[in-house]
Formats: C-alpha cells, structure tokens, sequence
C-alpha cells in the first residue's frame, strides 16, 4: 500500500476543489438556503408540523442528504471522467499502484468534500432555524456512508461515462427524481397509499428517513432497516467498482 | 551488457480484433539507447503502453529488471518514466504541482531540489508557476518529460518525443537524452524520422504490422543492410555502357557522364578493383569518384516493403 501515493491523489483532488472553492461550496450552500426562504419559511408557515415537528425543521435532513447526495456523484464522477477525458489517467494507469489506492484517493477526496459541505449545510440551516439532533453518532454514521457510497456510485458513472453528455444525464434523469421522491420534502405518510408502496423501492427514501430519524426520531422506516439498505446500496457499489477494475472497464485496453 | 527489459513472444489483439502486436520478442540492454521506427500504425504506442501497464497483452510475458510487469507490476513500474505520444495534461494545474502530483504518485518523497534542478534543465523553471493551459506546445512536451522524470526513473520510455517540436528544440532533446544516458538511464524511443534514430540511437528495431522485422547496432546495421553507391564521372560523356562493362549492372546518367555502381560491403568482394580496371581497359577516363552509403531511410524503406 502506498500511502504516499493515495495522499497525492486525495491532496490534489482536494486542491481543484479549493481552487474550484466559489462554485463547490458556495453554490450548494446557496441553493440550499434558497430552499430554506421558500419552502421552510414562505411555505412552510402554511404547513401543519409533521408528527410534532415543524415543516421548517422537517425538511433540514432531507435538504443536506439532496446536496450531498448531489454533490458525492458531481465530484467523483468528475474528478474521473475528467483526467479519462484528457487522457491524463495514463499516469494514474502506469504508476505503482493499485486500483484500490486510486479509489481511495479519488473517492476519499469526493467525500471527504460532501462531508465538508453537508457541515456547511446544517450550520447555514442553524442560521434559519433552532437544530437539535437527537442522536449524534447516527447522524455522522449516516452522513459519512452517505457520502461515501455516493460518491462510489459517482467514481462509477465517470468511468462508464464516454461524454459529458452521458455524464450528466444520470444524475439528472435518475438521481434527481429519486431524490425528490424519496421523502426529502414530505413525510411518506402524506401520499396516497399506491405512491406509499411505490417509495418504498426507493433508495433514497432509506437514508433520508433514517438520517431524519438521527435529528427528530421520527422515521418513515425503522432505523435499522434504513442503516441495512445504505449498507447494502454501498456493498453493491463496492461490488461494482470492484468487478470494473478486475478486468479494467474503460481504463485498460 | 546485462538486460533490463525482457519481451517474450508478446502479442495484442485489441477488443475490436485487430492484432496489433504479433510475437515480439525483444531485450533491451541496461543504459542503451534504442529507438523503434516504424509506419503510423505499426504498434511502436502499443508495445511502449504494454510494457507500461496501460494495455493488457493477450499472451507474452515482459519483465523489468527482472520483475513481471503483471505480478510485480509495483517494482516494474517504479523503475519506469513514460512520456505518451499525446500531449494529455491537465490543464488547469500549475507546472509546479503537475510534477510535484507525479513524483507523489510514483511515491517518492518531495524534493523541491531535485524538481527545481529538472524544470532548469528543462528550461521550465521560469514557468514553474504557470498553468499548464498558458504553455506552448514545445514547452507542454517538455512538461510531460518532467513528470516522466519526476520520480527518477531508471527506464525512460520516449512516444514520439519530437513530434510537432521545432528543429532547435529537436536538437535540445537529443542532448537531453544524452544526458540521461550518460546518467545511466536507459532510453526507450520510438520515432517516424530515420534522421532520429540515426542520430541518438545505439541500437534500432524496426517494427511494422506488429512484428518487430529487426534489432540491431545502429552500426552494425548500416553496414549490414547498407548498400554501398560508387559513383564515376567520366571526363567525357558515353552514350551506350561498353560491352566489358556489362556485367557490373551499372547505371548511365541521362547525361551519360557518370556510371553508378551499387555494390555490397559483406560481400566477399566488391568487384571495384576489376570494375575499375576495365573501365580504364574500355578507354574512358575517370574525372572524379565517390562511394555513398545508404541512409537508415533506405534500409528502412527496403524493410518495409520486404514485410509487405
Ligand atoms: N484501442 C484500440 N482499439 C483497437 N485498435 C487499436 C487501439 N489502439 C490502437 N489500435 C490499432 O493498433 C495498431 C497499432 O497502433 P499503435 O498506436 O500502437 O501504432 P503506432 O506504431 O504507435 O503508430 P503511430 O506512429 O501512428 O503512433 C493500429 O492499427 C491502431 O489502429
Ligand atoms: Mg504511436
């Protein structure tokens, strides 16, 4: 293993962030906090409190697990596909060492970002409106597999990804509708019960739930069913990434 | 001279089909220069990205200081600098870091002397601070060397190292190659100029359709495979070559004054001494005389054709 080798990827990855900083952080934060004024406070004031909780609060998970959702899959799968794209990757390719140290630099520095930014984003909810989370280490497990196994699917759609044109398309046909029909706005109960069993096949629906339930212990599923189904969707992944670099899927001819 | 570099009967059949290396095998010498000539097409990028590790080899083997690049591809890379044919940066980073992330990779430690030291010999160091996107394409061929050179390889593989690179600058990279040699690198280069290879090579291996045709001492194939020219200019013009002369196979000039004769230097004789005694012998007087011998470009154009 060579550390050295993984800390370059992860300090360089980390470093086009940095220099990238205004439209990495800035944007999802402010896109966020525009959800905020418009569903939280203008709308939300309409909204009845959802098992206890008001609207404004309700939504806080589901707001940081869209961003870092979005987020995990926009950096990985670019901070892939762009060096595939140049042709850059070759020195990747032809360095000492291992698939697994690629990903740990590329994934770990993918994120390392979301987690940053999903921070940023619970502070900036602080600002609107009083959090308390209710179990602490829940959450940050949670956010931390979140990130990680999003960005994982990330890492593999910039490898499968032949144009920009493929690698945008996923994220806005599938994960987009995924996310904002997995619970991120409402709570399940609210739709009408062919729609309720519809959800349930959503992944998304999972983690924003049980993420919810870290804050306000109110949950669509039971916790641990949602801590089974993140660990599944980022075995799967594992599986995926895993089979892609044994026979070396678009990186090796 | 002991070997660094080991192929054996290394073929490629890329995913569409198309066989791109055929049975190479090939040992290359610790410290030499050698250069791989060969048509568009012919598989010189292939065989350098095999070695490398960036396309898998359908069957063959290729060992780097004695390390299987596939089982102990760690050791084999570390040994190895690769500079492609394409100029593939990032173009976003500076100079500085874009070495400084190559050399991490290769998982050597910083060394800001020795990176400083390697822009300057590149003449870089006044750019150091640029961005890659901001270089000429001169300067990003360069870059690329510098990352290649990065981690202190002991093999340096060259893919059309002067491709789209002005004369001068051509001339800079030769010296620089030189340099490394004399540093006790061994330098792998492929390139469509003969001129090239002529020049910094030590050995040359001629490749076409995937098969390697030849290796040989850049020397030792001139004269092998060189045909040599004489040429005689006579004092007065001929119109027809006479009679006694008509075995030596020789060629008149439109303006009949001069007599070209190709001969072969392996051969036991070169029948210049008769030649030129009957030439004396049929009453024409010799105003001049030399001998040319082919160029690498011949050789390598009688080569080809042979294969085809
Ligand atoms: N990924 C690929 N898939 C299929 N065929 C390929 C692939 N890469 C190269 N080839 C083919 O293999 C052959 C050898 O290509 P290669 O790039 O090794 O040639 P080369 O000697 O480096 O040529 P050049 O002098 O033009 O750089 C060519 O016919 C090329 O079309
Ligand atoms: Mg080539």
């Amino acid at each position: 293993m060579s550390f050295r080798a993984v800390s370059t990827i992860y300090k360089y990855e980390m470093l086009r962030t940095w220099r990238t900083l205004f439209q990495s952080v800035a944007s999802p934060v402010l896109s966020t906090s525009l959800y905020f004024v418009v569903f939280g406070t203008a709308i939300g004031s309409r909204i009845q409190a959802i098992e206890g909780v008001s609207y404004g609060l309700f939504i806080v998970p589901g707001l940081i697990m869209l961003a870092i959702l979005t987020q995990s899959i926009a950096n990985a799968s670019f901070g892939i596909f762009f060096p595939k794209f140049t042709g850059a990757i070759y020195e990747v390719m032809s360095a000492p060492i291992s698939f697994f140290e690629i990903l740990l630099g590329y994934v770990g520095a993918a994120a390392s970002k979301s987690f940053i930014i999903g921070i940023i984003i619970l502070t900036t909810a602080n600002l609107f409106v009083d959090i308390q989370v209710a179990h602490p280490i829940w959450m940050l497990t949670f956010l931390i597999l979140t990130c990680i196994s999003f960005s994982l699917l990330g890492f593999i759609l910039g490898l499968w990804a032949k144009n920009f044109e493929q690698l945008q398309i996923v994220p806005l046909l599938i994960v987009t509708p995924l996310v904002f029909l997995g619970g991120t706005f409402y709570s399940v109960n609210m739709l009408p019960p062919i729609w309720q069993t519809i959800t349930l096949f959503n992944p998304v629906l999972y983690l924003v739930s049980g993420f919810r339930w870290s804050f306000f212990e109110v949950s669509d599923v039971h916790v641990w069913l949602s801590l089974a189904v993140i660990l599944s969707f980022l075995a799967t992944c594992i599986a995926i990434v895993w089979w892609m670099f044994k026979t070396g899927y678009r990186l090796k001819k | 001279m002991d070997t660094i570099i080991s192929i054996s009967n290394l073929s490629k059949v890329y995913a569409n089909g198309h066989q791109a290396l055929d049975d190479v095998s090939l040992d290359i010498k610790r410290g030499e220069i050698l250069a791989l000539l060969g048509p568009n097409g012919a598989g010189k990028t292939t065989l350098i990205s095999t070695i490398c590790g960036l396309v898998s080899p359908t069957s063959g083997s290729v060992t780097v200081n004695g390390f299987d690049i596939e089982e102990d591809y760690r050791q084999a890379r570390e040994l190895i600098g690769l500079v492609p044919q394409e100029l593939t940066l990032s173009a976003f980073e500076s100079l500085w870091h874009t070495i400084d992330f190559s050399r991490g990779l290769f998982g050597k430690p910083a060394d800001v002397p020795y990176l400083e030291q390697l822009l300057k010999d590149l003449s870089l160091f006044d750019k150091k601070d640029q961005e890659i996107h901001m270089l000429s394409g001169g300067m990003k061929r360069r870059v690329l060397i510098a990352k290649a050179l990065s981690h202190e390889p002991m093999i340096l593989f060259l893919d059309e190292p002067t491709a789209g690179v002005d004369v001068g600058l051509r001339k800079d990279m030769w010296k620089i190659v030189h340099k490394l040699r004399d540093a006790g690198v061994t330098i792998i280069l492929t390139t469509h100029y003969i001129e090239e290879a002529e020049a910094i090579a030590d050995r040359v291996g001629v490749i076409n359709k995937g098969k390697l045709l030849l290796v040989e001492d850049k020397d030792n194939l001139m004269q092998k495979l060189g045909k040599k020219q004489l040429i005689i200019e006579l004092s007065e013009a001929i119109r027809v070559i006479p009679e006694s002369l008509a075995s030596y196979a020789l060629v008149l000039s439109k303006a009949g004054n001069k007599l070209t004769y190709h001969y072969d230097t392996t051969a036991d004789g070169t029948g210049i001494t008769t030649l030129l005694q009957r030439t004396r012998e049929a009453g024409l007087s010799l105003k001049d005389m030399q001998t040319k011998q082919s160029s690498l470009e011949d050789i390598f154009v009688d080569l080809v054709e042979e294969s085809t």
